[in-house]
């Protein structure tokens, strides 16, 4: 079983689509969601949710009122300033237990938080593990281990060859525990100064981890000379550039109305079929 | 007053927002632009600051005296992320796994841990057009990504007007940027992915309890799934940015718009004057 991961580093570069459309092209996989901040993959799939699980955080402490004498002590050891008059501010705390541990007056307890869900669900192209944080909820890297864990799970379970995930963008958490173990990832870039600027960020951060990295341009003809900087840059660093992919209207017209890119024909379409064919060879080289 | 610019997308426009705003705003009024999305800071490509400071950031973590440690595991027990062990007759720590909250030093019964720094990123400070800027860059591999928000925002001066470009998202970096500010612009795109996106990312503002406005980038031919959205939930549109290639150009290259096309400024101009309205109504 191998993984294939989709991240950007610049946010809204085109992984979904992307990944949308290897889900309709791999005839055998597990696709799994853990851009968890703002899933979208779901609105291209359609999913039938099959199986909900909760998903719990870190802890939270939570302060007796009757038990509390006022003391303090619980505020001075914070180093989260999440202790105000007394009440803990959920927002701020971090989980630690360290007012826990030193509260004097045994007031302080920490409550499990149920901090999103993950789901596991049926769609036209196959499973897909995805998952939803709670509002305003922490802890994103230890929900996407949880979907990617999942994911691999059902693979492994049924002989699937592959599991898709769309990742999260940045260099973060959420990044770094969706790449501990992916065999190929997939970095989306598009021909902007931004976007070359967070390639060479997040290819510092891949270079920590063991799997094989491939760039793909997104819009490249959106301006063919940011595309020559990142294919020179690209070539410099001993990656690949595996895929160029036009700007297309079609692209637009089928996320509009919940379809994989792929599945509308044009140049973009055709661009995609080319570049998984290429990546499912090389994800398959050792 | 503090406005903080912001998307649950990626890539819809968070820095254009900041920068024109900035640009637009500095002659007249006194502006200071802190990029908070430390893990991809894109602002200064199109701001060009001088960096006049360059501050190292630093989280503590443990440092273990194994003279002292009698490997008792009353750190490794008060530990709630597993960043410190005992395996055999060795106390391990995990430094990518800590928080810094102090707890293993403060319960340790023979003061054998202390604590040294970790960095965790820069914070770089200078002048962009006699506009005081302010960003940090987290280092690579480092997960400590709010607490790098915050140090960012501790350099918040006094200004008139602080704008700050967060990260995409809605989770810890989102908050840790977004919390406490006087307003939130919300840039959404008119896309199915940018509706569900801005619904997740209102909701977010909605419990931060921080008062929001819209602003429709590559606005155009789909924008009614946006403004649908806005009017069943009472929040204000409060600019449209049309989708132009010509735009896109100046963007790919690093040209902010209100530079390439000065008509621009009036636009943002009147966007600070309906926030200010609405913040003083």
């Amino acid at each position: 079983m191998k993984e294939i991961l989709i991240i950007s580093g610049k946010g809204g570069t085109g992984k979904t689509s992307i990944t949308s459309s290897f889900a309709a092209l791999c005839e055998n996989k597990v696709m799994a969601d853990v851009d968890v901040d703002a899933a979208d993959l779901y609105l291209v799939l359609q999913p039938t949710i099959k199986e909900t699980h909760e998903f719990y955080g870190s802890k939270k402490a939570i302060i007796d009122s009757e038990k509390c004498t006022r003391c303090g002590l619980c505020m001075q050891v914070c180093r989260f300033d999440a202790i105000d008059d007394f009440k803990v501010d959920p927002i701020s705390c971090e989980g630690c237990g360290v007012c826990y541990q030193i509260c004097p007056q045994k007031a302080i307890t920490m409550e499990d938080n149920l901090s999103g869900h993950w789901y596991i669900s049926d769609t036209p192209y196959g499973t897909l593990v995805h998952a939803k944080l709670g509002i305003a909820e922490e802890n994103s890297g230890k929900l996407v281990a949880q979907v990617r864990q999942a994911a691999k799970q059902l693979a492994e379970q049924r002989q699937i060859p592959y599991v898709i995930t769309d990742g999260p963008p940045g260099i973060g958490c959420p990044v770094i525990s969706a790449l501990s173990g992916a065999d190929t990832v997939l970095i989306v870039v598009e021909p902007t100064a931004s976007s070359m600027h967070d390639l060479q960020r997040v290819l510092e951060l891949t270079s920590i981890f063991k799997s094989n990295v491939f760039v793909c341009i997104n819009k490249y003809d959106l301006s063919e000379e940011q595309s020559q900087q990142i294919e020179w840059f690209c070539y410099d660093e001993g990656i690949s550039v595996i895929g160029k992919i036009p700007f297309d209207e079609a692209v637009i017209k089928a996320i509009a109305h919940g379809v994989p890119p792929v599945e509308y024909p044009g140049p973009a379409a055709q661009a995609i079929k080319d570049l998984w064919e290429r990546i499912s060879r090389g994800g398959h080289e050792e | 007053m503090m406005i903080a610019i912001a998307s649950g997308k990626g890539g819809t426009g968070k820095t254009t927002i900041t920068i024109n705003m900035a640009l637009s705003l500095h002659e007249r009024r006194d502006v200071q632009v802190l990029d908070c999305d430390v893990e991809e800071p894109n602002a200064a490509i199109f701001l060009n600051p001088q960096f006049s400071e360059s501050e190292e950031i630093s989280i503590p973590i443990p440092s273990v005296d194994n003279e002292l440690c009698t490997l008792c595991g009353r750190c490794a027990q008060v530990c709630a992320f597993h960043a410190i062990t005992v395996l055999g007759s060795h106390l391990l720590t995990f430094p990518e796994l800590c928080h810094g909250c102090g707890g293993c030093m403060l319960f340790c019964p023979t003061g054998a841990i202390t604590e040294k720094p970790q960095g965790i990123g820069i914070i770089e400070s200078g002048l962009a057009q006699n506009i005081p800027f302010v960003q940090g860059r987290l280092n690579p591999g480092s997960t400590a990504t709010s607490t790098l928000i915050k140090e960012v925002r501790r350099r918040a001066n006094d200004r008139d007007i602080v704008l700050i470009d967060a990260p995409p998202g809605t989770s810890c970096p989102v908050i840790a940027s977004v919390a406490k500010t006087d307003f939130c612009l919300l840039v959404t795109e008119p896309t199915p992915f940018g509706l569900n996106d801005l619904t997740l990312a209102v909701e977010m503002v909605k419990a931060l309890n921080v008062p929001l406005g819209v602003i429709i980038n590559r606005s155009g031919a789909n924008d009614d799934i946006i403004k649908e959205y806005c009017d069943k939930n009472d929040i204000p549109i409060l600019m449209s940015i049309p989708f132009d290639r010509q735009f896109a150009a100046c963007y790919a290259k690093g040209i902010p718009l209100v530079k390439a096309f000065p008509e621009w400024k009036r636009a943002f101009q009147e966007l600070w004057d309906n926030i200010e309205r609405r913040l003083n109504a």
